[in-house]
């Protein structure tokens, strides 16, 4: 929280006034640019209620739901949400890294293992993953085990096609670079395989991380007592639309910063890389 | 010495690539292999580097059956093939992982800057030019100190003059330790500016069709009029190796000489 406010206070007046070295426009510049659009409407909306365009009562201003978000971390309970959703996320996520990494990495290796297990897995990709919630719940109960189920499950798919499909893309002229130094075949994972695999793996778990944060809603959803899917149903049920947007606005925080986690984690092996995108793009 | 005896490659397609193709190298020569496009010059230095396994006939390098990739044989490719996730130096220790970190440190400094490249050390491979990039995979294939040095159109994809520049460097490192060269070209220049023997191949099915041994004294001119002679019966071979049906050399027109490829 502080940290967003200080890039926001930081940049306006000298970015612009003084032609300050481009490392530093950078530096801050960039965050403010994305904060702009989010802030403007947000501060628009305060605006419009505070002038009495709008009673704000099913779209609550900033304001509100800031005081919302206070005073439930003020009593606890907002702590208890976010442990518990957090937790679910992990451990969802947890398997299903490991799951898709081993699997999509057997698939991608191995050609045959490829033939067997593939069209097993590709079908069952085509169920949507929230059909198996009445399932999960007859095998593993209501309480955690189906949850974190069921988030395992929609993590895993997109890093098992990320992996498999990683490997079977990397270039074969690469590869022969390892064969004419006779590397044997550990060391050809090692040493070629796994660099070349690294920036579409960090992709498949970014992906995989997203639709962690999309299947907990769906895992909270169907019954729980604690958690931010909770306080979502919690604020319907009892007519709080504050509530259920400090708990969006807690999603939207909570899932940037686990992706951006994963981001400067992986950033210091991701370095050597050539691509459009970390020249900025197009300006 | 390396022996090629009666090799021959037909592609599971059924592309006969390559048919029955003998020759005897030296330890220490430098031979150019020139032909046409598709002659089968790139499957045969894959079958001598072990890559692909060849059809029919044998590769020996000191009476010792190459069916694999050998450590004695080294090759660079058209492209540099560097792996981008290591530093140049890195790349050019790649082969050397079974040595003490200190003895590949040294080995790397020393290459480098045989190469000239020393203060390109802990670069990244994507901001090397081409020819700074084909001089590190030239570095990275000699490093282990190959027997054999396997090269199939290494500088092709540079301009003229870079090409010349890593013609005489190449030169100039081969006469370190004298490893063979073989070297698949399809630059008749490069081949009468480097080789002690040009095999002139022909095409459909790949076949060694003439040698040319060039006595020519190193450094060369290029200017010379010996090196145009030799490159004249280099490019006469060329032609008749395409003129099909047509096995003596004299019908030929001087277009010829400029469409070979
Ligand atoms: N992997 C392959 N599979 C099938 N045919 C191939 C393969 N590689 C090369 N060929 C064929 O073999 C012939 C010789 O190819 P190549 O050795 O690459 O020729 P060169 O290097 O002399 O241009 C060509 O006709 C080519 O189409
Ligand atoms: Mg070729």
């Amino acid at each position: 929280m502080a940290m967003t406010l200080d890039t926001i206070a930081a940049p306006k007046p000298d970015t612009i006034a003084t032609p300050a070295p481009s490392g530093r426009l950078r530096r801050y510049a960039r965050p403010a640019l994305g904060l702009l659009l989010p802030v403007g409407l947000a501060l628009g909306w305060e605006i419009a209620v505070g002038l009495g365009w709008s009673n704000g009562r099913l779209v609550p201003p900033p304001s509100k739901l800031f005081a919302t978000i206070v005073e439930l971390a003020r009593s606890g309970e907002l702590t208890r949400h976010i442990v518990a959703t957090l937790s679910r996320v992990f451990a969802g996520f947890g398997l299903g890294v490991v799951a898709g990494t081993l699997l999509g990495a057997v698939s991608g290796y191995w050609g045959l293992a490829r033939q067997l297990l593939d069209p097993t897995v590709q079908a069952l990709r085509a169920i949507p993953s929230i059909a198996w919630v009445p399932l999960f719940i007859l095998w593993l109960g209501i309480f955690e085990t189906s949850k974190i189920a069921l988030i395992a499950v929609g993590v895993f798919f997109p890093v098992y096609l990320g992996v498999m499909g990683a490997i079977l893309s990397v270039d074969r002229k690469i590869v022969e670079v390892g064969r004419t130094f006779r590397l044997s075949g550990p060391a050809m994972i090692r040493r070629i395989l796994l660099p070349a695999v690294l920036p579409a793996y960090v992709v498949s778990l970014r992906v995989g991380l997203g639709l962690g944060w999309m299947f907990v809603v769906a895992a909270e959803f169907m019954g729980a007592s604690e958690g931010l899917g909770y306080l979502l149903i919690d604020g319907q049920q009892l007519g709080k639309p504050a509530q259920i947007l400090a708990a969006i606005a807690i999603f939207a925080i909570l899932g940037k910063t686990t992706d951006w986690l994963i981001e400067i984690a992986t950033a210091p092996l991701l370095r050597w890389q050539d691509a459009f995108g970390r020249q900025g793009g197009a300006t | 010495m390396l022996a090629l005896d009666r090799i021959g490659k037909v592609y599971p397609n059924g592309v006969n690539a390559l048919e029955r193709f003998s020759a005897d190298i030296r330890l220490g020569e430098i031979v150019a292999i020139i032909g046409g496009s598709g002659c089968g010059k790139s499957t045969l230095l894959r079958a001598i580097a072990g890559l692909d396994r060849a059809t029919t006939g044998t590769v020996t390098l000191d009476d010792i059956k190459v069916t694999a990739p050998h450590a004695k044989i080294g090759i660079i490719f058209q492209e540099p093939r560097l792996l981008p996730w290591l530093s140049v130096a890195d790349n050019i220790g790649f082969g050397l992982s079974d040595l003490p970190a200190n003895i590949r440190r040294e080995k790397v400094a020393a290459a480098l800057a045989r190469v000239g490249l020393s203060d390109k050390a802990g670069a990244w491979p994507r901001e090397l030019s081409g020819g700074q990039a084909q001089r590190v995979a030239i570095a990275r294939a000699l490093v282990p100190q190959p027997e054999v040095l396997l090269l199939d159109e290494p500088f092709s994809a540079l301009d003229a003059f870079t090409r010349r520049d890593l013609q005489d460097h190449l030169l100039d490192l081969w006469a370190d330790t004298r490893p063979t060269l073989l070297l698949v070209t399809h630059d008749v220049d490069e081949a009468v500016v480097l080789a002690d023997r040009v095999l002139v191949m022909r095409p459909r099915p790949g076949r060694l069709f003439e040698e040319i041994k060039i006595n020519l004294a190193r450094p060369r001119d290029r200017a010379s009029p010996h090196f145009d002679n030799f490159k004249r019966r280099v490019l006469t071979a060329l032609d008749r190796s395409l003129d099909r049906g047509v096995p003596d050399a004299d019908a030929k027109s001087t277009t010829g000489e400029a469409m070979w490829w």
